[in-house]
C-alpha cells in the first residue's frame, strides 16, 4: 500500500496535468475562432464560397489602379495572374505605393471585390511581406 | 581601419579568456582555501576590458563613418547626427549582439565583486555556467555575425541606418532591454550553482533578489521605451499590438514577475525551491528564444531586418544546449528538502502569491500559444496565418479580474497562516470601487457586466494600496507602489480603451472636417531642409465645441540615406488626454490621408510603468531586517 501522502501527490500531478490540458484545450479553441488567414488573389479566385471570416490579402497594387476621394482609396491587388478589387476607408501607410507590395487585412465581398478594413504597414522600401513574396513566387 | 582590427582582435582575445577562465576556475575549485583565487577577479575584468575596448572600437568606426567595416557601410551615413551614429552601433544585428557579450560580461563580473559573502564553490560554479553562455556568445559573433568584416574597395558612403530607428526613445531601448534580458543570465547561472550546490536557501534567495530585481526594473522600462516609441513613431496610435516580437519580450516578463514573488517566499519560508529554479530557467530561456525568434527571421513582424538561417540554427542549437544542460543539472542535483517545511495553509500570503504565479504562468502560456502557433502551422501546413489582438484580449481580460483581487488582498494576509479577520475597511473600499464602477461605466459601453467586474478590480487594487500608502509607515514600500503603480496601468489602459476615438479621412489643404463635437482645419503645408531628410510639415487646427484651438503639426519626412517616406506623429499630451494626428501622403494626389486620435489617460501608461519600476528600485536599496 502507498502512505497518504503519496496518494495525495498522486492526485495533485492528476489535477495539476488535468488543468494544463484543459487551458492548452481551450486557448486553443479561442485561437481557432481568431487567427486572420492569408490569401492571394488567386487563391481567392478559386474559392467555391465565401465566407464571412476576417482574411488577409496580399500581392501588388497594380499600376494605375488607386484612385483617392474624400472618404474612400480605391485600388487593385494583383498577383499578376487574378486581381482583386479593393475599397478602403482608413488611414494608408506610408509605403503604400502603385506597384509595391501590400497586404490588406478585411472582408470579401465577392471574388472580385474586397472590403479592407486595414493596411499593414511595413518597414523599409525593400522588405516584401514573405506571405506576399510566396504568393507572387519570388524567390 | 584600425579600429576595426582592434576590435576584433580583442574579441578573439577575449574568447582566449573565456578558456582560460575556466580552466583556472575549476583548478581553484578543488583547493581547500575558502577565498576565491584573486586572479579569477583579475581575469574576468581583463575579459570585460577586452569586450568594451570591442564595443568602443565600433562606436568609433560608426562616428568616423569608417566604411571599409560592413556593418558601418551598412547601417550608417555621412550626413546622419552623431548621436545616430552612435545609437546605429547596437541598431544592428551585429551590433547589437556585442552589446549582449558586453552585458554578460560585466554582470559576471559584478557578480563576482558583489558575491563575498556567498560560498566559494558556488561562485566558481556561476562563474562557469555564465562562462559557457559568453563562449556561446563569443563563437556567435565571431562565426555569424562578426561586426568587423573588411570591405574592400572601400565604398564612399554608407547605406545608411532605416529612419524610423532614428529617434531618441529607440536609441536607448535595447540597451535597457538587454540589461534586463542578460540580466536573467545571472539569475540562470547563479540558481543552476545553487542547484548543484545544494543551497537554495533563505540566504540564496536575499542574495539573488537584488539581481532579479535589476533585470526586472530594466525589463519593464525597456518595454515601456519600445512601447512609446510604437505609438509615436509607427503611426497607428496604439501603444501594444500584440506583434509577435512585442510578445517576444512580455514573455520573460512575465515569468521574470512570477520569479520575483516566489523569490520573496523563498526568502521568509524556505519553500518553492523546485519553482524558483524552473522559473530562472524558463525566464532565461524566454529571453534566448526572444533573441532567436527576432534574429533568425522566424517572425513576420515590423522589426525582422535579417534573415540569415546559419544564425537562426546557431541560436537553436546554443539554446538546445543550455536547456539540456539546465534540466540535467536540475534533475541530477536537486533535492526538495524542504519536505518538514511544507505546510501550506489555504489562508496565507504565498498560497496568494502562488495562486497569481499560476495565472501569470496563463497568461504566459497565451501569449506564448499566439506566437508560437502560426510559425508551427506554416511549418506544419503551409498554411499563413496572423493571431490577432482580439484572441489576446478574450483570453487575458477574464482573469486579470480574479488575479487583480489576490494582488490587492494577498499582502493584507499574513505569512504561514493568517485568520479572516474583521476588516470593515477593506470590505468598505470594495464596495466603493463597485459603486464608482458602475456609476462611470453605464454610459459608456454596452458589455457593462464584464467591464464593472474588471474595473472594480482595478479599482480595489488602487484604492487599497492607495490607503495604505497614505496611512502605514511605508514599512513594505516596494511592493506597495509596485502594485499601485499595476493598477493605475490597468485602470488607464481601459479607460484609453474605452474611451480613445479616432477618424481617419482624406483632406485637401484648407478643407474643414466636422465629427462629433470637434473639428479639424487643414491650415497650409509648409516644406524644411534638414541634414538627413527633407520635410513637408502640415498645419492642423482641432476646434471644439467651446472653442478651445489645438494645434497640430504633424510630418512626412522623406529621408535621403536610405530612401524612405516616414510620417511624424504630432502628440499634445495633457494629464488628461493626448491630441494625436499623423498624415500620409498618397502619391500622386492632392490629398492627404489624415488620422486623429484622442486618446485619454495615456501619458498615465508611461506613468504607471515608471512607478512599476520606482517601486522596484526602492526595494533594491532597502535592506530587510
Amino acid at each position: 500500500m502507498y502512505g497518504k501522502k503519496v496518494k495525495l501527490r498522486f492526485l495533485f500531478l492528476v489535477l495539476l496535468l488535468a488543468t494544463v490540458i484543459l487551458t492548452v484545450f481551450l486557448i486553443l479553441q479561442s485561437l481557432k475562432e481568431n487567427v486572420i488567414y492569408f490569401q492571394s488573389p488567386s487563391e481567392i479566385n478559386s474559392l467555391i464560397e465565401i465566407e464571412s471570416k476576417k482574411i488577409r490579402v496580399g500581392g501588388m497594387v497594380k499600376e494605375k489602379s488607386v484612385v483617392i476621394n474624400s472618404n474612400e482609396v480605391n485600388f487593385i491587388i494583383t498577383d499578376f495572374k487574378n486581381e482583386i478589387n479593393v475599397t478602403y476607408s482608413g488611414a494608408v501607410p506610408n509605403l503604400f505605393a502603385e506597384g509595391k507590395g501590400v497586404v490588406a487585412e478585411g472582408f470579401l465581398k465577392d471574388k472580385n471585390y474586397f472590403s479592407a478594413t486595414k493596411i499593414l504597414a511595413k518597414h523599409d522600401e525593400n522588405y516584401m511581406p514573405p506571405e506576399v513574396k510566396e504568393a507572387l513566387g519570388v524567390k | 581601419m584600425l579600429a576595426n582590427q582592434i576590435g576584433y582582435y580583442s574579441l578573439i582575445l577575449g574568447l582566449l579568456f573565456s578558456f582560460l577562465l575556466c580552466t583556472i576556475a575549476i583548478q581553484d575549485f578543488n583547493k581547500v582555501n575558502k577565498k576565491l583565487n584573486a586572479n579569477i577577479i583579475i581575469l574576468t575584468f581583463l575579459q570585460l576590458t577586452f569586450v568594451i575596448v570591442s564595443f568602443f572600437s565600433l562606436i568609433l568606426s560608426f562616428i568616423n563613418s569608417d566604411f571599409s567595416n560592413e556593418t558601418v557601410f551598412n547601417n550608417s551615413h555621412t550626413t546622419k547626427p552623431l548621436f545616430y551614429k552612435i545609437s546605429g552601433t547596437w541598431g544592428n544585428h551585429e551590433g547589437s549582439l556585442l552589446l549582449w557579450l558586453l552585458v554578460l560580461t560585466l554582470f559576471i563580473f559584478l557578480f563576482l565583486l558583489k558575491s563575498n559573502s556567498q560560498p566559494k564553490k558556488y561562485r566558481i560554479l556561476t562563474l562557469l555556467f555564465q562562462q559557457i553562455i559568453i563562449i556561446g556568445f563569443f563563437l556567435f559573433v565571431l562565426t555569424t555575425s562578426n561586426p568587423f568584416n573588411y570591405l574592400f574597395p572601400i565604398p564612399k558612403e554608407g547605406l545608411g541606418l532605416n529612419p524610423i530607428l532614428q529617434d531618441p526613445a529607440l536609441a536607448i531601448h535595447p540597451p535597457i532591454l538587454y540589461l534586463g534580458y542578460v540580466g536573467a543570465s545571472i539569475i540562470f547561472s547563479a540558481s543552476l550553482a545553487a542547484v548543484a550546490q545544494n543551497y537554495i536557501s533563505k540566504e540564496w534567495a536575499q542574495h539573488i533578489k537584488k539581481w532579479v530585481l535589476i533585470s526586472w526594473i530594466f525589463l519593464s522600462l525597456g518595454i515601456m521605451l519600445g512601447s512609446i516609441w510604437a505609438y509615436y513613431e509607427l503611426g497607428w496610435g496604439g501603444f501594444w499590438f500584440w506583434d509577435p516580437v512585442e510578445n517576444v519580450s512580455l514573455m520573460p516578463w512575465l515569468s521574470l514577475t512570477a520569479l520575483l514573488h516566489c523569490i520573496a517566499v523563498l526568502e521568509r519560508r524556505a519553500t518553492l525551491t523546485s519553482w524558483v529554479v524552473v522559473l530562472s530557467i524558463t525566464t532565461f530561456t524566454l529571453s534566448m528564444c526572444g533573441t532567436f525568434l527576432v534574429r533568425s527571421g522566424l517572425l513576420n513582424s515590423v522589426h525582422t531586418f535579417a534573415n540569415d538561417p546559419a544564425r537562426g540554427i546557431f541560436i537553436l542549437i546554443f539554446l538546445f544546449v543550455l536547456i539540456i544542460l539546465s534540466l540535467g543539472i536540475f534533475f541530477i542535483f536537486h533535492k526538495d528538502n524542504n519536505g518538514n517545511q511544507n505546510n501550506f495553509f489555504w489562508l496565507s500570503r504565498e498560497t496568494s502569491i502562488l495562486i497569481n504565479n499560476w495565472f501569470m504562468m496563463y497568461f504566459l502560456s497565451v501569449v506564448l500559444i499566439g506566437t508560437v502557433y502560426p510559425i508551427f502551422l506554416d511549418v506544419i501546413s503551409s498554411e499563413k496565418i496572423s493571431v490577432g489582438p482580439p484572441f489576446y484580449h478574450k483570453l487575458i481580460a477574464p482573469f486579470l479580474i480574479p488575479f487583480l483581487l489576490f494582488m490587492a488582498l494577498g499582502p493584507r494576509l499574513k505569512w504561514i497562516k493568517s485568520k479572516i479577520e474583521k476588516k470593515y475597511s477593506i470590505f468598505i473600499i470594495f464596495i466603493i470601487s463597485i459603486i464608482l464602477t458602475f456609476f462611470i461605466i453605464k454610459n459608456l459601453t454596452t458589455n457593462i457586466l464584464f467591464y464593472t467586474l474588471l474595473l472594480s478590480a482595478a479599482f480595489f487594487l488602487f484604492f487599497t494600496t492607495l490607503k495604505e500608502l497614505l496611512t502605514k509607515k511605508l514599512n513594505n514600500s516596494s511592493q506597495t507602489i509596485a502594485h499601485f503603480g499595476f493598477s493605475l496601468l490597468i485602470l488607464s489602459i481601459l479607460f484609453n480603451g474605452i474611451l480613445s476615438s479616432e477618424v481617419i479621412t482624406n483632406m485637401k489643404i484648407g478643407e474643414k472636417f466636422k465629427f462629433g463635437k470637434e473639428e479639424i482645419f487643414f491650415k497650409k503645408i509648409e516644406e524644411r531642409r534638414e541634414s538627413n531628410f527633407n520635410s513637408i510639415v502640415a498645419f492642423f487646427e482641432i476646434k471644439d465645441l467651446e472653442g478651445n484651438v489645438v494645434e497640430l503639426e504633424p510630418e512626412i519626412r522623406v529621408y535621403n540615406q536610405p530612401l524612405m517616406v516616414t510620417s511624424e506623429a504630432d502628440i499634445k499630451t495633457t494629464l488628461l488626454e493626448d491630441k494625436f494626428i499623423v498624415m500620409n501622403l498618397v502619391k500622386g494626389n492632392e490629398y492627404f490621408n489624415v488620422r486623429y486620435q484622442s486618446k485619454p489617460f495615456m501619458v498615465w501608461i508611461w506613468i504607471s510603468v515608471f512607478l512599476l519600476g520606482l517601486g522596484g528600485t526602492i526595494g533594491l536599496f532597502k535592506t530587510r531586517t
